[in-house]
């Protein structure tokens, strides 16, 4: 382990995206991941890289777009309202297949909404969020040092499979102080790019990322391509902190932030004796499915700052195993760990 | 002569927040009448006004932008603020949040702070990345200095890990914090923590000792 420092989540994630390669940030000040800006302003220049302030969300992501296209490491970040300006500018970059990170602080939603933390953009993160047949590889680390891990990670996993990754994580995180080290963060691993337009010296035909086909036929045939990632994509990336699954009355999932609530929860109902366990995705696309068919609870919980977005993927994945039961507070309320325990215990009388 | 108003500034992540409070909470612990004042123009959570209610309590004023820990990001400043300077028996604690940018709205009110007489205590955590070194100290110091036309009184040693922090952390990078205390002209007067984080405090300093409590936890954290 090396040097330990104190960090807020939103400076970790411009610290590890530096570690990580990333010479070219993109970004427009909003509320609550502004320090994540204000990190890069001040780093950037001192190592030879680029920070632009863009005029706006949709400047910063078609910005992300071309140095992408150049096959350099981009990123941009923002928090709920201008994630849904950038996502034309997600579509294309998923379309064109470039690789590149865009970091969602959430906050409290829909429309202006407010500036505590949320967690009610997973439909927007998971399935997408702009037009057409896409997905985004989505990570959400639950801790200021995992937010490091996973800044590491993202880059390395779009350059590996050509997708936009979404490092999603909400208020709190991005606010909140935590002790981190860089050391053991994961190495870039550049991919060759040879598709990247960086000139070709009159040496080779020109690249074009191009995202406009004329032929319908031809379009399908790009689609179904990517279609195809995706498959492999599902298959290898589910990721998932799992334990106290095996003798399980309930089983809490939740991600992010609101897993370290559940993590007090379940230790409250352990020591009164109630068997609760814990599965908590940390890739919310692709889903970690897998492990909710090898699982056998009486019932399933998910604990949310929304409404229960994901429950209706834990109902996908267990298949209606057992039944699947919601906690959670929205618009910039943290759930208690009180909370998710009376809520355990009322549904324990329920499933028996 | 001890003055009746406290300043606690520095950079984000040193701790003053914690400081203010605990400061705060010691002298209405000696009986005083005390007031603390959330004077954070930039950070949306994470601030004194989330210690209301331990505030409320133990009978301390909280002074706080009306719009404090709510949806309205709006960087204003506390409208009954004034009425701290004529409070002329109340020990008045400001947390100036917001590195310079905060210092800044506080030099308004310059002419109050010098004509009660302050004391400015500059809070530093050498655990921060951007300000490890005494250069780094003294760079924000003099920015704060400059924004506020006020000047800093004594240093306030926050060295922490939060909850990673040990017997070893709080002097870990000491040297550094002696010769900022040299450059500046000014003594450490505290050494801060938890009673863990102070186990290990050298006997020649035991009497700057600050022993702390944390008052705003986690959201996951039971008290």
């Amino acid at each position: 382990m090396g040097e330990k420092v104190l960090m807020k989540g939103n400076e970790a994630i411009g610290e590890a995206a530096i570690r990580s390669g990333c010479r070219h940030f993109f970004g427009y000040p909003i509320t609550p991941q502004t320090e994540l800006s204000a990190y890069m302003v001040k780093k950037m220049p001192k190592i030879g890289g680029v920070f632009l302030q863009a005029e706006s969300e949709v400047a910063a992501i078609n910005m992300v777009y071309g140095a992408a296209a150049a096959g350099v490491r981009a990123m941009t970040s923002s928090s709920s309202p201008g994630i849904s300006l950038k996502s034309e500018g997600i579509s294309y970059l998923a379309a064109g297949d470039l690789p590149c990170v865009i970091v969602n602080i959430v906050r409290g939603g829909p429309g202006l909404g407010g500036i505590q933390p949320a967690q009610s953009d997973y439909f927007q993160a998971t399935r997408g969020g702009g037009h057409g047949d896409y997905h985004l590889i989505v990570l959400a680390p639950n801790s200021v040092q995992e937010l490091v891990y996973l800044t590491a990670d993202a880059f390395n996993l779009s350059d590996e499979y050509r997708i936009p990754v979404m490092l999603l994580g909400d208020g709190t995180l991005g606010q909140m102080m935590e002790p981190v080290d860089f050391d053991s963060i994961p190495e870039p691993v550049y991919a060759e790019k040879p598709w990247a337009a960086t000139g070709t010296e009159n040496k080779r035909d020109k690249n074009v990322i191009e995202t406009l086909f004329l032929e319908a036929t031809e379009l399908e045939e790009r689609v179904l391509e990517r279609e195809k990632k995706y498959d492999v994509v599902k298959e290898k990336l589910q990721r998932y902190e799992a334990h106290n699954t095996d003798d399980a009355d309930i089983i809490i999932s939740s991600y992010g932030i609101t897993s370290r609530v559940v993590e007090t929860a379940v230790k409250i109902l352990r020591d009164e004796g109630i068997k609760a366990g814990v599965i908590r995705p940390i890739t919310l696309w692709p889903f970690p499915e897998k492990i909710y068919k090898q699982v056998k609870p009486k019932a399933f919980l998910s604990v949310e700052m929304s409404t229960g977005q994901m429950v209706e993927d834990i109902r996908l994945a267990c298949e209606c195993s057992a039944p699947v039961y919601f906690c959670g507070r929205t618009g910039g309320v943290i759930p208690t760990p009180d909370e998710v325990v009376q809520k355990v215990k009322d549904i324990l009388k329920e499933v028996k | 002569m001890e003055k009746r108003i406290h300043i606690f500034s520095g950079h984000f992540g040193s701790g003053k927040t914690e400081v203010a409070l605990n400061y705060a909470v010691k002298e209405r612990e000696k009986g005083k009448k005390v007031t603390i004042i959330d004077f954070d123009i930039v950070n949306p959570y994470f601030r004194t006004n989330d210690a209301r209610k331990m505030l409320n309590e133990k009978g301390i004023k909280l002074i706080a932008n009306s719009y404090a820990s709510s949806n309205l990001d709006m960087p204003t400043v506390p409208l009954n603020l004034l009425s701290v300077f004529d409070d002329n028996d109340t020990v008045a604690v400001f947390d100036v949040g917001g590195d310079d940018d905060g210092a800044l709205a506080l030099g308004q009110y310059r002419k109050y702070f010098e004509k009660h007489g302050y004391q400015m205590h500059f809070v530093v955590n050498t655990k921060r990345p951007l300000t490890e070194r005494a250069e780094d100290f003294l760079e924000m110091a003099n920015r704060i200095e400059t924004a506020s036309r006020l000047k800093f009184t004594d240093i306030y040693n926050n060295t922490n890990l939060s909850v990673q922090t040990d017997e070893n952390t709080l002097f870990s990078n000491y040297e550094e914090i002696e010769k900022l205390s040299r450059k500046m002209g000014i003594k450490t007067a505290r050494n801060c923590g938890t009673r863990a984080a102070l186990s290990n405090v050298p006997k020649k300093l035991k009497e700057t000792v600050f022993e702390m409590k944390i008052y705003i936890p986690k959201p996951w954290e039971i008290q």
